[in-house]
């Protein structure tokens, strides 16, 4: 198959599994925990790709104090709760991230 | 309802994305340098940034494709990684159910994690208005624009950022920024920490399948908490 076709397919059924209920939910008539459900998808989605990233680094397990990307992420959290700005939390994390990174390649 | 215009809408959803650029550029360089090894004109490998958009999928794609995978595993396999996006899709349906044809094909095709994260943040602030949707397609017509340019860099330019410069990490930064305001009940923390511990267990299920799981089980989560309305 070439790769043209293997690009067409998979792009043509990524946009349709984009679409799916774009274009169908008002004309579906899903269950009430359906509709409550949707409410929990972006904090569910978005937390499933956040704490991996953070304790999974290298894409290895790293549960550990030692672990700077999720000593970071912790201070990120922080900030994010106090402040709820965006900005902030990023300028926050990347600064943690590096500090962390120095002291635990320094003396530990 | 707020009485934004069609351009405020759209600069804010460029806002909102931007500093989201900053980890998906390195990406998409990643992307295009790693995929002119693996036997992919750089034609085919440009046109795949916008046949398929979605850079998880490419990426896998190709290194299928370079290792000699039949085309209709790889067709399965870009399908399931980039299955999450039926859930983007259910979540943001509500606040376009009124647009044309037109604006729900064009803002499909737009639907990435990082316009999703952004675009349901707006919605949930600000609620629903008749310029909404401009955030949407500011946030994904950005979006789109610097992975076609990263992606073209890295193809034709090469080129990558130091790997010691970790600018990956601001992606979770900025899911971080955008989720935890979001926490405003008792449901919806279960769910995001039920969620997020799933998705550490389930991590090294292949093809993004963990991320999958883990999002059923936090939502699942968060609708048994709330309980049934009374």
């Amino acid at each position: 198959m070439s790769i043209w076709v293997v690009m067409l397919i998979g792009g043509g059924l990524t946009f349709l599994t984009r679409l799916s209920f774009i274009a169908l939910l008002h004309r579906l008539n899903v269950p009430n925990w359906f509709r409550r459900g949707l409410r929990f998808v972006p904090v569910a989605v978005l937390s499933a790709i956040i704490l991996p990233e953070l304790t999974n680094p290298n894409g290895t397990l790293f549960l550990s104090w030692r672990n700077p990307q999720l000593l970071a992420g912790g201070v990120a959290i922080l900030v994010a709760w106090r402040t709820r700005n965006v900005i902030l939390t990023i300028l926050a994390g990347m600064a943690a991230l590096l500090v962390f990174q120095f002291l635990l390649g320094r003396f530990f | 309802m707020n009485g934004k215009t069609k351009r405020q809408e759209f600069w804010n959803g460029v806002k909102g994305v931007a500093p989201i650029l900053l980890g998906d550029v390195p990406f998409g360089l990643l992307y295009g340098a790693l995929i002119i090894s693996s036997h992919i004109t750089a034609g085919a490998a440009q046109a795949m940034s916008s046949i398929i958009f979605a850079g998880s999928a490419q990426f896998i794609a190709a290194q299928l494709v370079g290792t000699g995978t039949a085309g209709l595993v790889v067709i399965m396999v870009v399908f399931v990684v980039n299955l999450r996006h039926a859930l983007y899709s259910a979540s943001i349906a509500p606040h376009v159910k009124n647009l044309n044809k037109g604006w729900k094909l064009l803002l499909s095709y737009l639907l990435t994690d990082e316009a999703y994260a952004v675009t349901i943040t707006r919605y949930n602030r600000e609620g629903d208005s008749d310029t909404a949707h401009w955030y949407f397609f500011g946030a994904g017509l950005t979006l789109w624009t610097s992975w076609q340019i990263s992606t073209a860099l890295g193809i034709f330019i090469g080129g990558q950022i130091p790997p010691s410069w970790p600018l990956g990490f601001i992606l979770p930064l900025t899911f971080i920024a955008l989720v935890v305001p979001a926490l405003k009940d008792r449901a919806g923390v279960l769910a995001a920490l039920v969620a997020g511990a799933a998705g550490l267990l389930a991590f090294g299920l292949p093809y993004k399948t963990g991320l999958l799981l883990a999002a059923f089980i936090g939502i699942l989560t968060g609708l048994l908490v709330e309980g049934k309305p009374k």
